[in-house]
């Protein structure tokens, strides 16, 4: 049981940090922009198949730095060209631009690297196991990806609060026109955080692209959970989204190892368990099995009790 | 106006003229495949359409059906049952009589409904499903239909293959069972813990994992309950993205079991179970594989692989559905479902390796020899590999066809 329950922590940790890599970009641009970007794990797969080519290519470790720069090179022209030319016809246009942008690259990426799965491999200097424990063993890539997460949370976190840009930033949240008048760029600084956003789902992915299998429906599968994690969290808000990330990855990893069913409780506080009728089924489905739903279940209850997330401020 | 001109008018006018009064005669026989062509199973889809397309090449390169050459018409169903039914719709709008669906029970039971009311509804107007990979045992059991005919052994037939090998082997303890959350994989768990039990009553079974379909992206956690159990051995009917992911998560973990498979020789498990070293220690039930050492199997595989970037015939049933079909309608001398599927029924044939096959009467389900393959690093008497691996499907054991003739409990009723 403790074997299970330590590496199902670290599973679920390491899936709430790529989650989190992910809805910070997010999160930040719904904050600035107001602008609910459909195509973000599109982001995340471009980094996925941008590593996967120039680890072909060159080399892993070069597009470890590469690859998350191109997708951030995409996401700005994307902004600059695309959003900012949309802008001025109001959010839902926006909205349709990234709902609509997320088929195309889908479609791209089909067209430029097929519909199979990549093979996209660990690079040979990380293809170790980095413990043993109970005979099980941790692979160094899952470790490494951790680090690289938890790496870019603090810097994350320290150009936030603690550069001037991250100053910028956060007053362009909250005053984008007083901080327009103070003599910024506000449109540029839109777009390096558009950028910047893109980017890191785009490091997302070029790390979870051998761990995971990059193939075109990679930002299909991710897209949905990364709503949740944003809207529970709080839209706009970095610390609720990065709790969010983590409570996510952690409930839906420990639910798999749950095996338990509501006919179990009813038989453990003494009581029949209902074995026939229309809903005898319901009684026997396994924590494991809805694991999965749990996180949209958590979504629905959130905007039930307490509609702007955990964190948010946002009443509108 | 020049005369030159004109006439050259005339003669575009005429040429026009006639190619539209060419095309009835050129009408062609439609067959429409329906299989998820988009999503994390369109791999699978994608595969398919290249062996259909080869097979009605073949058979259009040999005359084509009475005299008409087969065509196909490709739909992607996004593996729903209701857009199996919209896309059959649109495959008969389109002038299909013939439809052909494989991948998902889900979907394959709803183009069964959809297939019975629409002959209830048009009568004259026929169509047929030919199913060459949806296996829950149902649909030539109790949901049998006469417009339904299954080329793919059914998830209980390969469970009796699976279990029979599993039977010889002593070191088996601990077996855990990992599938899909639908029809197909809850019938693939159902058969194994019967059979288990009655092959094998030593054997615990430490585990009884059911998982979403096509969703899980990050096997890690149900490969640590896995390790956790302590199984040595473990059984699972996971197709597409949801075989290869578990296994590149077994990789991860460096789980030391052996895994039963249905279809772990699909896009992506090569590469992983490669990745694992699990040399020897994966297993697939399959009808028919590359290495078969027959001079026609190998040239066909050669010459298939040239044309599909390497991919291999993965779909040995899709060359005997195509070939029986064309074999039926040139016996009926019709392209009309409701003459040939006649034939169909209760037809002999041979396959690729020069086995006796039929096609059941009473149930519409195909029989054939099965074989247990295992995936390994090439050896002398294997010819090929898979996903450039340099590792290969190895055949470990035939399980004859009089062995997987199970009973049905089908009624079939037959149209008037």
């Amino acid at each position: 049981m403790l074997e299970l329950v330590i590496f199902s922590t670290l599973n679920g940790v390491l899936y709430g940090m790529l989650l989190f890599l992910l809805a910070s970009g997010l999160t930040l641009i719904f904050s600035m922009m107001g602008v609910l970007n459909f195509a973000h794990a599109s982001f995340y797969m471009l980094g996925a198949y941008f590593g996967f080519q120039l680890s072909q290519w060159l080399d892993f470790w070069v597009a470890l730095f590469v690859a998350p720069v191109c997708v951030g090179l995409v996401g700005a022209a994307v902004e600059r060209w695309g959003l900012r030319t949309v802008h001025k016809w109001g959010h839902v246009p926006e909205l349709l631009f990234t709902f609509g942008l997320a088929f195309v690259v889908e479609e791209l990426v089909q067209m430029v690297w097929g519909k199979l799965p990549v093979d996209y491999r660990v690079p040979a200097l990380l293809d170790f196991h980095a413990f043993e424990l109970f005979g099980t063993t941790y692979p160094a890539f899952r470790m490494f990806m951790l680090l690289i997460s938890v790496a870019i949370f603090l810097v994350l976190l320290m150009i936030l609060t603690r550069s001037r840009i991250g100053l910028i930033i956060q007053a362009a949240l909250t005053h984008p026109n007083m901080v327009a008048m103070l003599g910024h760029n506000v449109p540029k600084v839109f777009m390096m955080v558009f950028g910047f956003g893109s980017g890191l789902a785009g490091l997302a992915g070029v790390i979870a692209g051998p761990a995971l299998v990059t193939q075109p429906s990679m930002a299909h599968v991710l897209g949905p959970i990364l709503f949740v994690v944003v809207v529970f969290g709080g839209l706009g808000s970095l610390p609720g989204a990065f709790i969010a990330s983590l409570l996510i990855g952690l409930i839906q990893t420990f639910a798999i190892a749950i095996n338990y069913s509501l006919g179990d409780a009813l038989s453990a506080i003494g009581m029949a368990r209902p074995m026939q009728g229309v809903l005898s089924d319901l009684w026997q489905v396994t924590v494991a099995q809805v694991g999965p739903v749990v996180p949209y279940l958590m979504l629905v209850l959130i905007l039930i009790f307490r509609p702007t997330g955990l964190m948010g401020t946002r009443e509108n | 106006m020049s005369n030159g001109y004109r006439t050259g008018l005339t003669a575009l006018a005429l040429s026009l003229g006639l190619t539209a009064l060419a095309i009835p005669a050129m009408a062609q026989v439609k067959i429409a495949f329906v299989d998820p062509l988009s999503g994390s199973m369109a791999p699978i889809g994608e595969h398919g359409v290249k062996h259909f397309q080869y097979m009605i090449d073949k058979i259009n390169a040999k005359g084509g059906v009475n005299g008409q050459k087969m065509e196909l018409l490709t739909y992607d169903n996004k593996l729903s049952p209701q857009e199996t039914v919209i896309a059959a719709q649109k495959a008969i709008d389109a002038g299909a009589r013939i439809l052909t669906l494989g991948n998902g029970s889900g979907a394959a039971a709803a183009m069964i409904d959809f297939v019975n009311k629409h002959n209830d509804r048009n009568p004259g107007k026929e169509v047929i499903y030919l199913n060459y990979a949806a296996v829950d045992p149902a649909f030539t059991n109790d949901k049998c239909s006469y417009w339904h005919f299954r080329w793919d052994a059914h998830a209980d037939i390969k469970m009796a293959a699976i279990t029979g090998y599993m039977k010889s082997n002593p070191k088996i303890k601990k077996v855990y069972l990992i599938n899909q959350d639908y029809s197909f994989g809850q019938a693939v768990r159902k058969s194994a813990v019967t059979m288990l039990k009655a092959k094998r009553p030593d054997i615990q079974i430490v585990g009884d994992e059911l998982h979403p379909l096509a969703k899980i992206t990050d096997f890690a956690p149900y490969v640590a309950k896995i390790k956790a159990s302590g199984a040595d051995s473990v059984i699972t009917g996971n197709w597409g993205s949801d075989i290869s992911l578990l296994l590149k998560a077994a990789a991860d973990a460096n789980l030391q079991v052996d895994w039963y498979t249905y279809y772990a020789g699909g896009a992506g498990g090569p590469t992983s179970i490669k990745q694992t070293g699990l040399k020897d220690r994966v297993f697939q039930i399959t009808e028919g594989l590359a290495n078969i050492n027959t001079k026609e199997n190998y040239a066909w595989e050669t010459d298939f692989r040239k044309k599909s970037a390497g991919q291999g015939w993965w779909y040995p049933r899709v060359r005997n559905e195509m070939e029986m079909l064309a074999r039926a309608m040139n016996e009926a001398k019709s392209n009309d479902p409701k003459v040939f599927a006649e034939k169909l029924r209760g037809m002999k044939y041979k396959n690729i390796y020069g086995k006796d096959t039929y096609m059941r009467a009473e149930d519409h389900q195909f029989f054939q020899d099965m074989y247990i393959s295992a995936l390994t690093p090439m050896t002398g008497d294997m010819k090929f590999d898979e996903e450039n691996t340099g590792w290969g499907w190895k055949l470990t054991a035939t399980v004859p066809m009089s062995e997987t003739d199970v009973p049905t409990t089908c009624k079939m009723a037959k149209p008037s």
